[in-house]
């Protein structure tokens, strides 16, 4: 196993991708999105495409820039430091790792479609109120030499801006998954009001047509490929919710250096001290678990569970901290709307809950340790 | 180093173990009666027990990343990872350990000259000499820096005067290393100096102190006209503080789990699925999935700090915050064996051995070494730049 450190390439690329997206997309881009009714910027999900962040993780033969699940996860920390809106996560992470499992000529074009920024996915997986990929419902019934969706999806993410969508479905005999366009005949996608102002879609499928080669991977064995594809998706959200929080944090740690009441900085009141260093022990420790996953997953990826689920576990209650205490210690203002720090509160609340919640990872932990 | 490299040294390592590990040596125990902390009044449990110890000691491999003239092995840090690999994969004893280990050496390493790492780390290494750390007073606790015993210059000599306190065992040690004050008119920490004091010196003496737990792992040190020489000061007269500072580093880190302690550790829901109903209650189970990941999570930063250290990056500050985070995961673990033991965990044997004696021990962790909140001062002045 390599070291918990970022190799040199690796800081390279996080200087750069900083340098770039505080030029292009600090928070007040998510906040001109949200004033404009907006959810996707096709012009800098372009440049992403051109510096070679969305083939991240797509092979040099598709175009790729091939750099790894470690590599991909220091970029969506850097896009949760400012709360980049894009579809990231679900496409250049979730769809490509995806993809990759499969080898077809589909899956390469499809591959090549995302590292020159062609394409976006959405995650159909969800349908209930919690993420439960073994407990679908939608169903996917044979028919002829295909099959027939009928169903409703919720919470996809990206759903509404996306030109392919990744749905899970039950078949006869196990589950099934599906690469689809998003406007096949019988798809209903309605955009939903998301409390972080973010691209997610309620999706229904009525008697969707779907044939051999729009599966990926086998029938009946959907999780061969889509549980690698979800673990570099939580990997790559928990650096997501790392890098939130640690933009919030520094937000507060600059906000008590400069705030005076009783005529000193609040920095000077231990009250306030102990609580900002216990936060940013929290923020170290889980720094450990997202580098310790991105690893895993690049060098011992059929055994990640474990890693992965320590990673979006301590991400939630770090985040879930961080936006509660950034609220708390800049007082009325962080109540604001003018203010930065309710965004990153919102944005904690739905990676929360995106690809399993605390509890949700919190069982596959112990599970992987003996309880 | 290559892994063709790392496989040989390793079947070196097992070879030289089997040959030479003696079989009683080979339990895995780690209790109080398997512990060898050595010194001049040492009795070993077993003549095993000091067969073990010299044969390790003779390979450098009490002290294994020690240099070799000083009694270690020379070993990096991947060697030594094999090394203790191997000896885990025998369920091989620690030989050997103290506080000339853990504390003393690493200082002298940093601060002492030549000749006294010569001197004084060898015998550390073999065990022959035992150390204990005098840096608490009555008066001087989380406020370290103002000790008050007082070492007055005669000639060649200091002549020593005061009373420590939390002296872990030093009514067994034949050495205690100290922080004394040589300057009253300085800023306090710019008067004190690290001084090597031997316990046989006349006018040393020492009390236990019982603690909660049952046990007297601490005692009160007085000093009363103890001459001792000016040889002995380690570092600069007066500058002191800045070997306290990094031996207390060494010291949080050993306190925070130390090279082993927390990844070694077998995982609470194995602990606690061992005890009879352990983990049925839904409400202690969650409890436990939450230590276990946050144990798991410091444990990858332990890791990922040694990394750091190994770079040449240094952790420096930073290492108060894995002493304030490990000892309290270390009590709420305990917390939540207690809870799983139920009425069984309240009982404790004569000997004020197992789980109840163990769970008081632990509320002294975030205690000894600098409270949580003395590291939480540090993390908040020195790391986030807060003011003071």
């Amino acid at each position: 196993m390599s070291t918990l450190l970022l190799t040199e390439d690796e800081t390279m690329l996080q200087d750069a991708a900083r340098g770039f997206l505080d030029g292009a997309a600090p928070v007040s881009h998510l906040r001109k999105l949200r004033d404009a009714g907006q959810t996707h910027d096709a012009k800098l999900w372009a440049e992403m495409a051109q510096m070679g962040w969305t083939g991240v993780l797509v092979p040099e033969e598709a175009g790729g820039s091939d750099m790894g699940h470690a590599a991909a996860c220091v970029l969506a920390g850097e896009l949760g430091k400012t709360l980049v809106t894009s579809p990231f996560i679900s496409t250049a992470v979730i769809a490509a790792t995806a993809l990759r499992q499969v080898a077809t000529d589909r899956a390469r074009d499809a591959l090549s479609a995302i590292a020159a920024g062609d394409a976006i996915y959405g995650l159909a997986v969800d349908e209930g109120r919690k993420h439960d990929p073994e407990g679908v419902e939608l169903a996917a019934r044979a028919d002829g030499n295909g099959f027939r969706l009928t169903g409703t999806k919720g919470f996809v993410v990206d759903g509404g801006n996306a030109d392919r969508l990744l749905v899970l479905a039950k078949t006869d005999a196990g589950l099934t998954l599906f690469d689809l366009p998003a406007d096949r005949e019988g798809i209903t996608r309605t955009a939903q009001n998301m409390v972080d102002a973010r691209d997610a879609a309620t999706v229904q499928f009525d008697n969707v047509q779907a044939t051999g080669d729009d599966v990926l991977g086998a029938v009946d064995d959907a999780m061969t490929v889509l549980k690698p594809a979800l673990e570099a998706g939580q990997a790559a959200l928990s650096a997501e919710m790392l890098g939130l929080s640690a933009g919030a944090f520094a937000m507060t740690v600059g906000y008590l250096k400069e705030r005076k009441q009783f005529g000193v900085e609040i920095g000077r009141f231990q009250a306030l001290q102990h609580r900002a260093a216990h936060l940013w022990s929290e923020t170290e420790i889980t720094l450990s678990a997202v580098r310790h996953a991105g690893r895993m997953l690049d060098e011992d990826p059929a055994n990640a569970t474990l890693a992965v689920s320590l990673a979006k576990a301590r991400a939630t209650q770090t985040a879930k901290l961080a936006v509660i205490e950034g609220v708390q210690m800049h007082g009325g203002i962080g109540m604001t709307d003018d203010f930065d720090m309710g965004f990153f509160m919102k944005r904690a609340r739905v990676a929360t809950e995106w690809l399993g919640d605390y509890g949700y990872h919190a069982a596959k932990v112990a599970a992987a340790r003996g309880f | 180093m290559s892994e063709d490299a790392t496989e040989t040294f390793r079947s070196e390592v097992r070879t030289w173990l089997d040959e030479n590990c003696p079989k009683e040596m080979r339990d895995g125990a780690s209790g109080e009666d398997a512990i060898v902390w050595g010194g001049r009044n040492w009795t070993f449990t077993s003549d095993a027990q000091k067969l073990w110890l010299d044969r390790m000691a003779a390979k450098g491999w009490t002290v294994p990343t020690w240099p070799v003239e000083y009694g270690g092995a020379g070993l990096d840090r991947a060697h030594h990872k094999v090394l203790l690999d191997e000896m885990r994969k025998i369920g091989a004893r620690v030989p050997l350990q103290s506080f000339g280990i853990w504390m003393l050496g690493p200082a002298l390493l940093a601060f002492g000259t030549h000749e006294q790492k010569l001197q004084y780390l060898p015998p550390i290494a073999r065990g022959k000499v035992r150390w204990c750390q005098g840096y608490s007073e009555p008066g001087a606790g989380s406020d370290l820096a103002s000790v008050q015993t007082r070492a007055e210059s005669d000639g060649d000599d200091y002549i020593v005067n005061g009373q420590k306190i939390w002296t872990s065992y030093a009514d067994k040690a034949d050495c205690i290393f100290a922080l004394v004050r040589t300057d009253r008119d300085a800023p306090k920490h710019l008067g004190i100096t690290f001084l090597l004091i031997d316990m046989d010196t006349p006018g040393v003496s020492t009390k236990p102190i019982r603690l909660i737990s049952g046990k007297s792992p601490f005692c009160e040190t007085f000093f009363d006209d103890v001459r001792v020489p000016k040889a002995n000061v380690v570092g600069t007269e007066n500058r002191g503080w800045d070997v306290a500072k990094h031996l207390l580093t060494h010291e949080r880190e050993m306190i925070s789990g130390g090279g082993q302690g927390l990844l070694g550790g077998r995982a609470l829901g194995a602990v606690l699925n061992a005890q009879e109903g352990g983990l049925s209650d839904p409400v202690l189970r969650a409890e436990a999935m939450g230590c276990e990941i946050d144990a798991l999570a410091v444990a990858l930063t332990l890791e990922r700090y040694k990394d750091q250290a190994e770079s040449g990056g240094g952790v420096g500050d930073a290492s108060a915050m894995l002493k304030y985070a490990g000892t309290e995961l270390n009590k709420r673990r305990h917390e939540l064996m207690m809870s799983a033991g139920g009425a069984d965990a309240l009982t404790w044997d004569g000997k004020h051995e197992g789980l109840a004696s163990d769970w008081l021990r632990t509320k002294a962790n975030s205690i000894e070494g600098g409270t949580s909140e003395v590291m939480l001062s540090i993390i908040s002045r020195r790391v986030l730049g807060l003011p003071a």
